[in-house]
């Protein structure tokens, strides 16, 4: 495994030398996420395997190209979980890849999110210097936060080697219910049921239907059934329901003909009219909104702006290259403090370039 | 706790004349833009923020501005960024490690006029405040809508969220609640050149490198924070804690593994050992076991529902770990009263000691019986006492050193046994500081846990926000220069040589 981190190493410092650009990926199951990145591929799937997993201590280090299938099971078996419920999307996704996307799934709003249950990473900076950051204990406050920088920069900081999580105990019970509700209702509710101590685990409004996950002690969550109300849903459909909504599958999101957008907006923010008719899932408490339509980018972003969110362009329509910038764009002192990151980790622009189109480099 | 060489007098007099002519210099620029009695240049005027709650290295401010807008701030940076007079930002002043200990040539920017709770958005469960509001006072003023702000830092009454933001505080509650980044949706921060800057949104996620988590816990050395978003938590309907004895030390470790084991995320889980329980005691009369060597105190939290079943867990894990008793709180008095004894602890050690040193290492839950039985050798080879306190859910030491300043030589001897301790907790792959930050104080140790390039890293970070290094300079990450000195002055025998030069 040294030998495969040294040979990595040898090609960054190649790469940086030659400022010519390295595709790192995993195992392609996000590989739609993001601009598009040309470059030598480095295929982290074959760093792979669990470093070191002490249920007790609820932490967990793995290599990279760990298949997050396997993590899961692996946990599962200690009645544990990564609490941020990652997706999938396809088979194959690695552990590398979740963090450097920093997707969440359904439990985020409630739990946290990837960035959140980051302890620790060992990375490779464009220079190819093999560095570790944070470590295997839940508080330290030694040095700047370099880990959870990591989360979500999509590789264009750092290739990531090995990385140390807090992990949590899958909770006794889970039960999902079901209102009938607009989405109007279904916001308002989201948000105040938040502001109670309720086991809320994941909330959804799609087509008419607000879904509320609860998850808990027993007690806990028999309790709160009785003061919900609602129509319980069988388990097993539940558990379908909410990989669905994880790995964007097609209970959720229907079309593959329009692109798909994902609005991350303050939670209480009431229902948007961004396109006549088009379809909205609603996740987070509200606040995130997926849209599945052909607008006008610019427009959209404005709007979503406004009311303090921002756009991402999830997934383009099959088959068509929109021309669109995938990320929301940034500007001014935010867009130089990215920008000087950007270099102060890779300053030969080798990693990734361009997957992260609105930090400039 | 580096030796540092003292000037020549002749060199110290050119540097008081240069100082004075910078001093004069800021003085009137900022006079320009804030009232009289916001900037400080009187000895007299400045001794109140010569330290901070690290009280042994102190140090008076070339001046001192107390700007009480954004707008201000903004002018201030302009105007120090300008004459590149360095700056450091200050909250309450209670920080433990030496973050906000003033330079000489430096300015000190007070930000205590921030003290304002600008908007609660009860819906939202989000409260837009001013750094320099104290901890506490967030969580009074949500009071009426049953929600609360969870990070809970001992000294949550008198410390800002500023400064929380500045350290990454956590509290008792943090296995469950988080720590500051966890609670924390968006800043305003002013640049180093005077420039605003929203990091993170009211959403959950914003476009760009995480640069909330970046600030959070950078000690002043990225940016100034003059606004905070907070998110608020509902307030558990009841909380209930069990406080289990223990006839050693090592038994009551593997009681905490065993909760964590059994599937349990407490709300509180914190360990006292002998010295430490005497001594609050004596103090506080909290009802605690005087002839176990270790309680546990572990706290459930949630609707009656929830704590109901899980008391009852985790009062059965404690028997099956070994626990001598066990008393579950009956009512809320009877709580606050368990939990007495263990916020006590700090003063009640002071009562049984002229002073005491707090160590804030980290590590792996598996290595407590290990290191507790290395803290108890090297308390007997520097012939020091020390109370073991911990957040033991989360693994954060906190033995608290006792020695007498007033003895020569029991401060370095303190300092000595402090430096080999938090050795120790790196290598048990933990590490120095779990939650007081770096500051002056565990800066040399920082030259043990990071490599050289790690923390060329850490400087490149820094230089991406403030090239010229003049926010909070010398504190957190130590140079290359540094931690060649620290190399050549670590013994393995743990005696630092030159005991007698000064040490800061």
């Amino acid at each position: 495994m040294d030998t495969f981190i040294r040979s990595v190493q040898d090609r960054i410092v190649a790469a940086h030398s030659s400022k010519s650009p390295v595709v790192i990926h995993g195992g392609n199951t996000k590989s739609f996420y993001g601009a598009k990145s040309i470059g030598e591929a480095i295929d982290m799937r074959g760093y792979a395997g669990v470093i070191d997993y002490q249920p007790r201590e609820l932490v967990l280090t793995v290599r990279a190209g760990t298949p997050l299938a396997e993590i899961e099971s692996l946990m599962d078996q200690e009645g544990q979980m990564l609490p941020f419920e990652p997706p999938h999307f396809s088979a194959g996704a690695t552990i590398g890849g979740t963090v450097a996307t920093g997707l969440s799934g359904p439990r985020r709003a409630y739990a946290g999110a990837v960035r959140d249950f980051v302890l620790g990473t060992r990375i490779i900076n464009g220079k190819g210097e093999d560095l570790h950051f944070g470590g295997r204990v839940i508080k330290n406050v030694a040095g700047y936060d370099v880990s959870r920088l990591m989360v979500g920069a999509l590789g264009t900081l750092g290739v990531l080697v090995d990385i140390s999580f807090k992990v949590l105990p899958k909770p006794a019970l889970e039960t999902t219910l079901r209102f009938e509700m607009d989405q109007a209702t279904a916001i308002q509710r989201f948000n105040e049921w938040a502001g109670q101590p309720l086991p809320i685990s994941a909330s959804c409004w799609d087509g008419g239907c607000a879904t509320l996950r609860l998850s808990g002690t027993n007690a806990g969550v028999t309790a709160a059934m009785q003061k919900l109300g609602g129509e319980e849903m069988p388990s097993i459909d539940a558990r379908k329901f909410w990989s669905s909504l994880r790995d964007h599958g097609q209970r959720h999101f229907l079309s593959t003909d329009k692109p798909v957008w994902r609005l991350s907006v303050p939670a209480t923010t009431p229902p948007m009219d961004l396109a006549s008719g088009a379809k909205q899932v609603i996740e987070w408490g509200g606040a995130l909104r997926w849209l599945a339509a052909d607008v006008d980018a610019q427009l959209l972003r404005e709007q979503v702006q406004r009311v303090g969110g921002h756009a991402t362009l999830m997934r383009a329509a099959a088959g068509v290259a929109s021309g669109i910038r995938v990320f929301h764009p940034i500007s001014g002192k935010l867009a130089e403090l990215n920008a000087n990151l950007k270099r102060a980790f890779d300053p030969a622009n080798v990693l990734n370039r361009g997957r992260l189109d609105n930090v400039s480099s | 706790m580096a030796a540092v060489l003292n000037d020549s007098p002749t060199d110290e007099a050119a540097q008081d004349r240069g100082i004075h002519a910078k001093r004069q210099q800021l003085a009137r620029t900022l006079s320009r833009f804030l009232p009289a009695a916001a900037v400080l240049t009187a000895a007299e005027d400045l001794r109140p923020y010569e330290c901070d709650g690290l009280s042994v290295y102190r140090q008076l401010p070339m001046l001192a501005a107390l700007p009480s807008t954004t707008v201000e701030v903004e002018s201030v940076m302009r105007a120090a960024n300008a004459q590149n007079v360095k700056v450091v930002a200050r909250g309450s002043g209670t920080g433990l490690s030496g973050g906000a200990t003033p330079l000489a040539d430096g300015l000190l920017l007070s930000l205590a006029k921030f003290s304002r709770i600008v908007r609660v958005d009860p819906l939202a469960r989000t409260a837009l405040v001013q750094p320099g509001v104290r901890n506490q006072k967030i969580s009074e003023e949500v009071a009426h809508l049953a929600l609360y702000y969870a990070p809970d830092p001992s000294s949550q009454i008198a410390c800002s969220i500023g400064g929380n933001v500045a350290e990454n505080s956590g509290g008792v509650h943090c296995l469950k609640y988080g720590l500051t980044v966890h609670n924390i949706l968006k800043l305003n921060i002013v640049t180093v050149d005077g420039v605003s800057v929203t990091i993170g949104s009211d959403a959950l996620d914003s476009p760009g490198y995480d640069l909330l988590a970046l600030m959070t816990g950078s000690e002043g050395m990225l940016g100034i924070t003059t606004e905070v978003t907070v998110k608020l938590t509902p307030k558990p309907q009841l909380a209930r804690v069990v406080m289990a004895s223990f006839a050693d030390v090592e038994k009551a470790g593997e009681a905490v593994a065993a909760v964590i084991g059994a599937g349990i995320v407490p709300a509180g889980l914190e360990m006292m050992d002998k010295l430490a329980i005497h001594a609050v005691e004596d103090f506080v009369r909290a009802g605690y076991d005087m002839d176990a060597a270790a309680i546990l105190l572990c706290e459930s939290d949630g609707t009656p529902e929830e704590v109901e079943e899980e008391i009852d867990k985790m009062e059965a894990v404690m028997k099956a770990a070994g626990a001598t008793a066990c008393r579950v709180s009956r009512d809320e008095a009877e709580r606050m009263k368990f939990w007495s004894g263990r916020k006590a602890a700090f003063p009640a050690v002071g009562r049984i000691s002229p002073d005491y040193y707090c160590i804030d290492g980290s590590i792996p839950r598996g290595a407590l019986a290990h290191v507790l039985r290395r803290t108890d050798e090297l308390s007997a080879k520097y012939g020091l006492r020390c109370a073991n306190v911990f957040h033991a859910g989360d693994g954060n030491l906190h033995p608290l050193i006792l020695f007498d300043a007033n003895k020569p030589g029991e401060l370095e001897k303190t300092e000595a046994f402090s430096a080999e301790l938090l050795e120790l907790c790196i290598e048990v792959g933990g590490t120095i500081t779990g939650e007081h930050g770096v500051g002056i104080e565990k800066i040399n140790q920082m030259c043990s846990q990071f490599n050289d390039a790690e923390r060329e890293a850490f400087f490149d970070v820094k230089r991406a926000f403030d090239p010229k290094m003049l926010l909070n300079p010398g504190k957190a990450i130590p140079s290359l220069h540094r931690c060649a000195e620290y190399g050549r002055m670590r013994v393995s025998g743990g005696v630092m040589p030159h005991a007698d030069i000064p040490r800061f």
